[in-house]
């Protein structure tokens, strides 16, 4: 057990792409074998994800699992691995939602099924691939890796605009990560490495970094991350690449890509530049404001549903990048654990969204109502998530937003105040869309005769909606794993923020639950 | 007069060989029947290995060793076999490429691989030579190899006009190299680098007329390496020659041109440094710039990448600005980086354009992925590494040559060259768009690749990835082939 324990995240991230290899060799008709291989090897690796997350230890500091070997020697770059609290988290994420991808996918992706999921898997391996690396090259690498398959998902199996959809998508995150990979190779000729935790030793220990550079730097980072979460202004990619993508890109793209652009700002801008990060957060906890006020508003007039789930996305991500930029310990923990549950309740309603688009390939909101009734089933599923993601208390998305909105009033009480108002907003716009949706009589005679869910899609809804719920009622196992994580980062911060002195009293970390 | 020794002759063995196998195809062409051709070009496949393997005796063993050849007219060393290596694999790939297609298109003549080998044996000149007026030879030497080359397809219109123009506005240039090297002769009263890097090897000997040399032979290499603003023929050239031909002529003579720019600029010249760098920073910007933008809105897949080749010339030039070891180094990795990548797209087009070259449209890729999976598979890694996609030969060149800049402080030029990087994503995605995603015309070439493509590509593909996941052994190489300069 020792190997596997030692190679545990080499094997995460490696295990799809083997998959993607298996189906390559699988000949092109035989649809049901390769649907049955990507199954097998996502659940394979979700299982693996699990073991790893029990096995992490919320006493230990630092990064657990790792693994390093020399890849190139000039200029040296590592092969290095490793997880904390945040990372294992979204590895379990992107561990949990891959399987279920490819079941939402089994039946409504029949053009050209094996290069469907030869691509679903290659993009996990670069997903795993982002959250596991430790090394700033390692990292770029499969942060750009990540986007081809992506873009395939996107372009081959959208919808009407998808080849628009897709190129924006890639050239939005690569102006970003240009910047980015400005930024890493600067950082590397003052460290002298490109290992993330030996620049962050360089950093501490001397005054390499000047305010002028640390500035740019932070932007520089910043920029990319803030284009994939996305923050407001760069935005625009988001709704586009949503509503084209098919149904398995979108609960992938919500669910775990935007969070690459969180998880880098927790794991590169903050550590590495504190700051500059101090610096610019009142600004960017504005922007994140508005990106919570304006997408909620933006999502409560759209006449389709998946569209609204997008600009709902915008809003969430919002309450993420504020949880994150207040410098609070629990609203920190909050913004990663909505991380995690909103990929959880937003891949359920994309999943929604997407067995009603199969079933009567529209997705206008006006073309429904009074479902309830010729699809119970199907509704009560839709209710339990649309009310997870409004944040209902004892379900998944009320701890993360609560967290949030109280970290956010010990630094100004006006944070908290339109933080609260977009949990209102959201609530407006979720049952407002399921009133007009699901009660009501039924207006179109279509309605009437549409299938309740069958087997699979029962199986899909109820295991999310046990996550949903389980997380609502027990966060605890969560939120003990990322404590320390948290708390280093916060110790990072607070040692350069020593000559401010504006600083509210910092609470007792990982305390007060 | 200086009596000929046999080390001088060991020391440019592989461009005699290559000259023998040259001459060889053109006295056997004759006598070998029309449709056996082909054995000349497995004839001048062998010459290219025996060359190879000439080279590797010369960089592995102590005899005759590394040094100057000639009086100082040629040296053998670690940069110019670095480069030798290089332009052998060109020269391999593109024979392997052509052969089946000169049968395709009616073309099947000894003179196209005796060409191909004499163009070759230039650019070898090129990269190993210490003198100026060898140089001289040498980029004229394979000039007009690849001046018949490019206008191959006689009975092509276009592909006559690219030979034409080729030849016409390339003599003008290498005049203007000529120029630049009496200027050099009449200051320092030899045309022997060593003895002109002797006598201006300080900053305050570079009068205003030295620069002119300077600026005069950089304009006469600046046509070769196709940068802004002497690109002009490059796209109608690209477009005209035949596809193989065009595979050839954006690497190797590019390639040569940029050892030289090298060897003259940085290693023999560099006390010019302040008047080279800025020359060599305006072109880098404005040879990504204009290469990028324009190939934006090409319809023609071979136009389009004659565009790429001229933004790639300017990530090179990136690199060159750079200088440096790391500089250097960084710049040898991306030529064969690029030659890998560049070669492999060429002979897959000149394939798919079936006889005649008729489908060269972005529109007639349209579907390739439903009909030929494996091929639009080949030409999209291709296009990655050209995009600089990480795991690519690509990527890591980029790499290389930015981390380079940025220590040289040329952050700006850094990013200019990246968000470039950013817009060349589109127009190559527009052929991966076309294959993958929009709805198949049935009309496709040939149903299977003749091996010996398939053999190229193959080649090309390892090299790619190997390249770009396993770096350390090449990027030792190229930072050793570096040594000679800076000494």
């Amino acid at each position: 057990m020792s190997w596997y324990s030692a190679h545990i995240l080499t094997i995460v991230t490696f295990l799809p792409l083997l998959g993607a290899v298996v189906i390559v060799f699988l000949g092109r008709e035989r649809t049901s074998s390769i649907r049955w291989v990507a199954l097998l090897f996502s659940l394979l690796t979700f299982l693996i994800t699990v073991w790893l997350y029990s096995r992490f230890d919320p006493q230990r500091g630092g990064m657990q699992f790792e693994e390093m070997r020399p890849w190139m020697g000039l200029p040296p770059v590592n092969y290095h691995l490793g997880v904390d609290g945040l990372s294992a988290l979204m590895i379990l994420l992107t561990g949990f939602l891959t399987p279920l991808s490819v079941l939402v996918s089994w039946k409504s992706i029949t053009l050209r099924t094996k290069e469907f999921f030869i691509f679903l898997l290659a993009l996990e391996t670069g997903m795993m691939g982002v959250f596991a690396s430790l090394d700033l090259v390692l990292f770029f690498v499969f942060w750009e890796v990540m986007l081809i398959p992506m873009y395939f998902l996107i372009g081959i199996w959208g919808h009407e605009r998808r080849v628009y959809a897709a190129m924006k998508f890639v050239l939005f995150t690569m102006v970003g990560s240009a910047l980015m990979l400005t930024g890493i190779i600067y950082l590397y000729n003052i460290t002298g490495t490109f290992d993330l935790p030996r620049v962050l030793e360089h950093l501490v220990t001397s005054s390499a970094l000047s305010p002028q550079a640390e500035r740019w730097l932070f932007l520089a980072f910043f920029i990319a991350f803030a284009i994939k979460v996305p923050i407001f202004p760069f935005h625009t990619w988001l709704p586009d690449a949503h509503v084209e993508a098919p149904t398995a890109g979108s609960v992938i793209l919500a669910g775990v890509l935007l969070k690459m652009g969180t998880y880098g700002m927790l794991r590169f801008c903050l550590p590495l530049f504190p700051d500059a990060s101090r610096e610019f957060a009142p600004v960017i906890c504005v922007l994140a404001i508005v990106g919570i006020i304006y997408g909620a508003l933006v999502a409560m007039v759209q006449p389709d549903l998946k569209k609204l789930v997008a600009y709902s996305s915008v809003a969430h991500l919002g309450f993420c990048v504020l949880g994150i930029f207040v410098f609070r310990p629990e609203a920190m923990e909050g913004a990663i654990y909505q991380m995690f549950s909103h990929g959880v309740s937003t891949g359920a309603l994309f999943t929604l969204v997407g067995m009603l688009y199969e079933r009567r390939h529209t997705r206008l909101i006006s073309e429904f109502g009074g479902l309830a009734t010729s699809v119970p089933v199907y509704s009560t599923f839709f209710l339990i998530v649309a009310l997870s993601s409004l944040g209902l208390p004892l379900l998944n998305g009320f701890v993360g937003e609560f967290l949030i909105i109280v970290g956010s009033y010990y630094r100004h009480a006006a944070y908290a105040a339109f933080a609260a108002a977009g949990v209102v907003l959201a609530a407006v716009y979720l049952l407002w869309m399921y009133q007009r949706v699901f009660y009501g009589e039924i207006t179109n005679e279509k309605n009437r005769i549409l299938p309740d869910c069958d087997l699979r899609e029962k199986l899909i809804l109820t295991i999310m909606v046990v996550v949903i719920m389980a997380m609502g009622v027990y966060p605890q196992p969560f939120l003990r794993r990322m404590d320390r994580g948290v708390t280093s980062i916060m110790l990072r911060l607070e040692r350069h923020s020593l000559l401010m002195t504006d600083r509210a009293p910092v609470g007792r970390v990982g305390g007060g639950r | 007069m200086i009596p000929l020794q046999p080390v001088d002759m060991m020391r440019i063995l592989p461009e005699i060989i290559l000259s023998v196998f040259a001459v060889l195809i053109m006295v056997l062409e004759p006598f070998v029947a029309t449709a056996q051709k082909k054995l000349l070009g497995w004839m001048a496949l062998l010459g290219v290995l025996a060359a190879g393997g000439a080279t590797a005796r010369l960089s592995l063993y102590p005899w005759p060793g590394m040094g100057p050849a000639f009086g100082g007219a040629v040296s053998a060393d670690e940069f110019g076999f670095y480069f030798i290596y290089l332009f052998l694999l060109v020269a391999a790939l593109v024979i392997l490429g052509s052969m089946d297609y000169l049968q395709r298109d009616h073309a099947q003549h000894g003179e196209f691989y005796a060409l191909v080998l004499m163009g070759t044996v230039g650019m070898c000149f090129m990269a190993a030579s210490t003198d100026l007026i060898m140089i001289f030879l040498g980029l004229e030497i394979s000039s007009i190899a690849t001046y018949i080359l490019a206008g191959y397809r006689r009975a092509d219109r276009l592909s006559n006009e690219a030979s034409l123009k080729y030849f016409l506005l390339g003599s003008f240039a290498t005049a203007f190299l000529l120029y630049g090297i009496a200027f050099v002769y009449g200051l320092t009263g030899t045309t022997n680098l060593l003895g002109a890097s002797a006598q201006l090897s300080e900053p305050s000997q570079w009068t205003t007329f030295a620069q002119v040399a300077l600026i005069l032979m950089f304009v006469g290499l600046a046509f070769k390496l196709s940068t802004a603003p002497f690109q002009i023929w490059t796209p109608d050239v690209y477009q005209g020659a035949p596809a193989p031909v065009t595979a050839f002529l954006s690497v190797g003579p590019k390639a040569a041109a940029f050892a030289v720019l090298l060897r003259v600029f940085l290693g023999s010249f560099s006390s010019a440094s302040a008047l080279t760098f800025w020359i060599l920073w305006v072109s880098a910007a404005l040879t990504m710039c204009v290469g990028n933008l324009a190939a934006l809105w090409q319809a023609n897949v071979k136009r389009l990448l004659a565009y790429s080749s001229i933004a790639h010339a300017g990530y090179v030039l990136v690199g060159v600005t750079a200088g440096g070891s790391r500089g250097i180094s960084g710049v040898m990795y991306y030529l064969v980086a690029y030659a890998l990548m560049n070669v492999g797209a060429f002979l897959l087009i000149a394939h798919l354009a079936g006889a005649g070259e008729r489908l060269v449209q972005i529109d007639d890729y349209k579907g390739l992925a439903s009909t030929r999976p494996a091929v639009a598979a080949c030409l999209t890694v291709f296009f990655l590494s050209l995009a600089g996609f990480p795991t690519t030969a690509g990527f890591l060149g980029k790499f290389y040559i930015f981390r380079a800049a940025i220590h040289s402080h040329l952050i700006g030029l850094t990013i200019l060259a990246l968000l470039n990087s950013v817009v060349s994503v589109y127009y190559y995605f527009k052929i991966i768009v076309a294959m993958y995603m929009d709805e198949g015309k049935t009309e496709t070439a040939e149903a299977v690749l003749p091996w010996p493509v398939r053999a190229a590509l193959v080649v090309s593909i390892l090299g790619i990835f190997w390249l770009g996941l396993a770096p350390n052994g090449f990027m030792g190489l190229s930072t050793l082939a570096t040594m000679p300069l800076l000494k």
